[in-house]
């Protein structure tokens, strides 16, 4: 068994970040089911949100403001408030290790337009803004190497949590196929976003809530699963993302009869309203038959008149992403595009200091802490502004830290049984690996990306959501007769895909069951059915759990609300 | 449409004493990339065949296998761009431990960046308050090679590591570039000096396999001659390789009396890149002039008029090191 003060699971922005508040402090072990260098963080293009107030006359007010009205008020304020007045100093602390950023003319950090931001907060790095941090992390970490343990390769199995307190986790060494027990008096999840189980999505393959699901397994709850964000441009049939920043630097959106038709939908906002209105307005103009192409079934977004320098200094990546996935080359002709399932907004319920909630009453775990797109602590609430999330994940990364710091004062390594730890584990991949296996896991994860593609997207209703209910309920019997052929032991890759097919099929349907709970629209889940907010009934956060008896129980607690009363949102 | 040959590399050290082509037939579904492909053969035909992949969008750097025989991301590839006569061929990356098919053991490349210092030492006197301030101009300097995403596909192809695998390897240098340039470093000589010694920025071939590999903008070659510019800026030249350059300009543009003005004196070079008082260096050098005999390349006599001398400058540089190195 191997012994750390602390295991952080995941070494993208959040989990380094964390790690490197309690290196040369603790004995710190990073845990990342691929190297660090390649966490989904790396892939965040357009920007990280920090009211520098380089460009403008901004404040750290003036950003919760526009967080809260972004969230659709579903957000909980006093988490926001903390976020955006720690922002400026955790910017600045990031170019300080080095990090680089695209200056402005004075040499600061430079910073650009995004949706729902009402003044220019983004700070970026050309359009590889999360690369840029997350490397600078990394680099890091080779800096407190002697500090740090890196577990990487290694693949989260399960969290240990027995009477209220988090003790470690159980993980397999790909390269070996062993399991493992690291045992630990506290533990981070910073394992990422849930978005993978969309056909059209922009996350990478390794975002498969595995983190989440371990929590939800060992009887944590998890929060706001339903708010699956869709953002407004991703690369037509891939899913690939265009970065918010190609509208922040004056993109159009145009539909299939080339008109911009944000108008109707967003007057004074146009292109940059929020992601959720956007994603909408775009679906309309799809589903009323003004999509563009043969199919009528896409929106162009038009670069042209930005000119090719502009193109090439501000936006190369996405340049370079349209032109490999679609042979379209932005400087020449607009790239055709679809909403794409992008961020997570649900997850680990937690605390301000990232303390995990173990229910709806504010019960704390004992020693286990969640921070960025893994966790909950609600600060995108019901629609995360772009930009907002590497700083949820580099801001909460380092609370997160500080805050076990705190805790590990007089903690010790609670007891947990290493050998009961691991049979469990073992069974559970036993059972994959040589039960009578007749189910194609390809096609399983196909119909699973179709149904929540088709029926739990932009638009919702009573009947698509209980027919994607019904289908995951199939889904889910047929992978306990699932196929892995591959009965070897070194990086077995085929086991680790049927575990985070496990992990998809289950908490799709927790996505499913909050958002047929849920009779309203806010945000990013919007009902057909339910056309309207409802404030009365429906501010509030879901909190979903496994029952007794293993069925989904869904259960709400209170948004905090601080400062801002809900209005009505327009742009 | 014909179905296309995917040859693909298999190994399981379990049952396999050595690599093997596999041969898979797919047909390439329209504006299909590399990595769709390899994912179909594994998801419908193959679970056991074994790689890494994640983004699927060119930026986490997981997807680098030899396609033809030379490294780049599959993810980043159109499958139909690579087929040659029906069939496309697919191996691990090079001059890396493989583990299994498609995957090597990536720690000797990831060690390789560890050895450059990879963060920023920045001056300690600086204020915290707020960011540190850096031109435009500055950061153009460094952003091409920020953009490098660790694929390792330089590192794969790369001659010199084929033969030394101490060699720092092109994204160690580029990375290192990437800090040697930053205006907000603290630490530029003591980085140069580091790079300056064998196994470093001066070892590397110029044979350009990185720049062409290389996904991203981080082109390691271009950051190498980068450094080597700032070596001979901040006179950092007690070393082979920068004294092989200096007698390079000294006999090209004849600042010696009596050598060179437009012309390569080949037999002067390498006596002087490893210095006139190094007696040891200068025997060492001999056998690479024998060497050169039997490949044809031997230096005439006299002085000609430069055309294609890479490849020689570099046999010979590279030879002294290794005599010296070997000596030690
Ligand atoms: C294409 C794209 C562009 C984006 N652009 C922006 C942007 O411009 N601005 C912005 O603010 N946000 C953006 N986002 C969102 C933002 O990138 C993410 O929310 C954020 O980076 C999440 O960071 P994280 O540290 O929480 O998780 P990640 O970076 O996703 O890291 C998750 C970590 O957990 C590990 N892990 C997961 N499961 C396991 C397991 N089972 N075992 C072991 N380890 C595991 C992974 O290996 C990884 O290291 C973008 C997202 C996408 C998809
Ligand atoms: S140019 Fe230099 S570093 Fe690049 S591949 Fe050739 S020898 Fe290696
Ligand atoms: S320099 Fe280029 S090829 Fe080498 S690891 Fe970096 S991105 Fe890959
Ligand atoms: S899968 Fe990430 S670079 Fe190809």
């Amino acid at each position: 068994m191997r012994k750390h003060d602390v295991v952080i699971v995941g070494a993208g922005l959040a989990g380094l970040r964390a790690a490197l508040e309690l290196a040369g402090k603790v004995d710190v072990a990073v845990v990342s089911k691929v190297y660090p260098s390649r966490s989904h963080s790396g892939a965040a293009q357009g920007g990280v949100a920090a009211a520098m107030a380089n460009e403008s006359d901004d404040s750290p007010e003036l950003h919760m403001y526009d967080t809260v009205k972004g969230s659709d008020y579903l957000g909980d304020q006093d988490a926001i408030e903390i976020m955006t007045h720690d922002a400026p100093i955790t910017i600045t602390e990031m170019e300080h290790l080095g990090c680089v950023f695209s200056r402005d003319a004075e040499g600061r950090i430079a910073q650009r337009e995004f949706g729902g931001h009402s003044k220019p907060r983004a700070c970026y790095a050309a359009d590889r803004t999360g690369h840029a941090m997350l490397h600078t992390l990394y680099e890091q970490s080779f800096k407190y190497k002697k500090d740090i343990t890196f577990y990487n390769e290694w693949y989260l199995l399960d969290l240990i949590y027995q009477d209220g307190s988090a003790r470690g986790i159980v993980a397999m060494d790909m390269k070996t196929g062993d399991i493992e027990v690291i045992h630990a008096k506290a533990v981070l999840f910073g394992t990422g976003g849930y978005g993978r189980a969309y056909k059209i999505t922009s996350n990478a393959f390794a975002n498969t809530g595995d983190g989440i699901m371990a929590a939800y397994r060992a009887g944590l709850p998890l929060e706001d699963m339903e708010f699956v964000q869709f953002h407004p441009t991703g690369l037509y049939q891939q899913g690939i993302l265009m970065s918010e920043a190609a509208r922040g630097e004056g993109g159009y959106l145009l539909n299939g009869n080339m008109e911009r038709f944000m108008e109707r939908y967003a007057k004074s906002r146009m292109e940059l309203a929020p992601r959720d209105i956007v994603s909408r307005a775009e679906q309309s103009e799809i589903n009323e038959g003004r999509g563009a192409g043969p199919n009528k079934d896409y929106i162009y977004i038009d670069l042209r008149h930005l000119g090719r320098e502009k193109i090439l200094e501000k936006l190369p990546q996405i340049r370079q992403l349209a032109i490999d996935f679609l042979g379209v080359d932005c400087i020449d002709n607009p790239i055709p595009i679809q909403p794409t399932a992008h961020y997570s907004m649900g997850g680990i319920p937690a605390s301000k200091d990232c303390e995990v909630y173990s229910d709806e009453k504010g019960t704390i775990v004992k020693g286990f802490y969640a921070a960025g797109e893994c966790s909950c602590i609600s600060v995108h609430g019901a629609n995360r502004l772009g930009t907002n999330s590497l700083l949820d994940a580099t801001v909460f990364g380092r609370r997160a830290g500080k805050s076990i710091l705190n805790y590990l004062v007089g903690a010790k390594h609670e007891p947990v049984n290493e050998a009961e730890e691991k049979r469990k584990a073992r069974k559970r991949i036993d059972d994959l690996l040589y039960t009578p296996s007749t189910e194609s896991a390809n096609n399983i994860r196909n119909e699973l990306k179709e149904a929540m593609t088709t029926n739990v997207g932009v638009y919702r209703d009573k009947e698509r959501l209980a027919a994607a209910h019904k289908k995951l309920k199939e889904l889910q019997q047929r992978f306990t007769k699932v196929r892995v052929e591959d009965k070897g032991k070194v990086f077995n890759t085929e086991i680790i895909e049927a575990l985070e097919l496990a992990n998809m099929l289950a908490y799709s349907e927790l996505i499913i069951a909050g958002a047929e709970a849920r009779t309203e629209s806010r945000g990013a889940h919007a009902r057909v059915d339910y056309p309207t907010r409802d404030d009365v009934n429906w501010m509030k956060h879901t909190m979903v759990s496994a029952g007794a008896d293993g069925a989904i129980q869904l259960k709400y607690k209170p948004v905090v609300v601080t400062k801002h009363q809900p209005e009505e949102r327009k742009y | 449409m014909a179905k296309t040959k995917f040859l693909v590399s298999r190994y399981d050290a379990a049952r396999d004493t050595k690599p093997y082509l596999q041969e898979f037939r797919l047909e390439i579904p329209q504006g299909a990339t590399l990595l769709d492909c390899i994912n179909l053969i594994k998801w419908t035909q193959d679970g056991t065949l074994t790689y890494r992949m994640s983004c699927r969008s060119a930026i986490c750097g997981s997807c680098s296998m030899k396609v033809n025989g030379h490294a780049r991301l599959a993810c980043k590839t159109q499958a139909a761009d690579v087929v040659i006569d029906g069939a496309v061929t697919i191996e691990p990356m090079g001059n890396l431990p493989l583990i299994r098919d498609l995957a090597v053991d990536l720690e000797p490349f990831f060690d390789s960046i560890d050895r450059v210092k990879p963060y920023l030492v920045p001056d300690e006197s600086r204020q915290w308050k707020r960011e540190m301030l850096q031109s435009h101009d500055d950061y153009r300097k460094i952003e091409d090679a920020s953009t490098c995403i660790m694929c390792a596909s330089c590192w794969s192809d790369c001659n010199v590591l084929e033969v030394d695998p101490r060699f720092l390897g092109p994204a160690a240098l580029a990375k290192a570039q990437r800090f040697v340039h930053d205006s907000r470093d603290s630490d530029t000589i003591g980085r140069i000096e580091f790079l300056s010694r064998v196994t470093g920025m001066w070892d590397c071939t110029h044979c350009a396999e990185c720049a062409t590999r290389c996904p991203t903008d981080a082109k390691p070659l271009f950051r190498i001659k980068e450094l080597r510019t700032a070596a001979m800026t901040h006179k950092i030249t007690n070393n082979n390789g920068a004294r092989h350059v200096l007698a390079f300009r000294e006999s090209v543009g004849g600042t010696v009396p009596g050598i060179g003005g437009g012309m390569l004196n080949e037999n002067y070079i390498p006596v002087r890149s490893v210095g006139f008082f190094n007696l040891d260096g200068i025997l060492s050098i001999i056998p690479v002039g024998v060497r050169m005999i039997i490949r044809g390349k031997n230096p005439p006599i006299l002085p000609h008029i430069i055309d294609k001398f890479g490849e020689v400058r570099a046999m010979f540089r590279r030879f002294n090191d290794y005599r010296k190195e070997y000596r030690k």
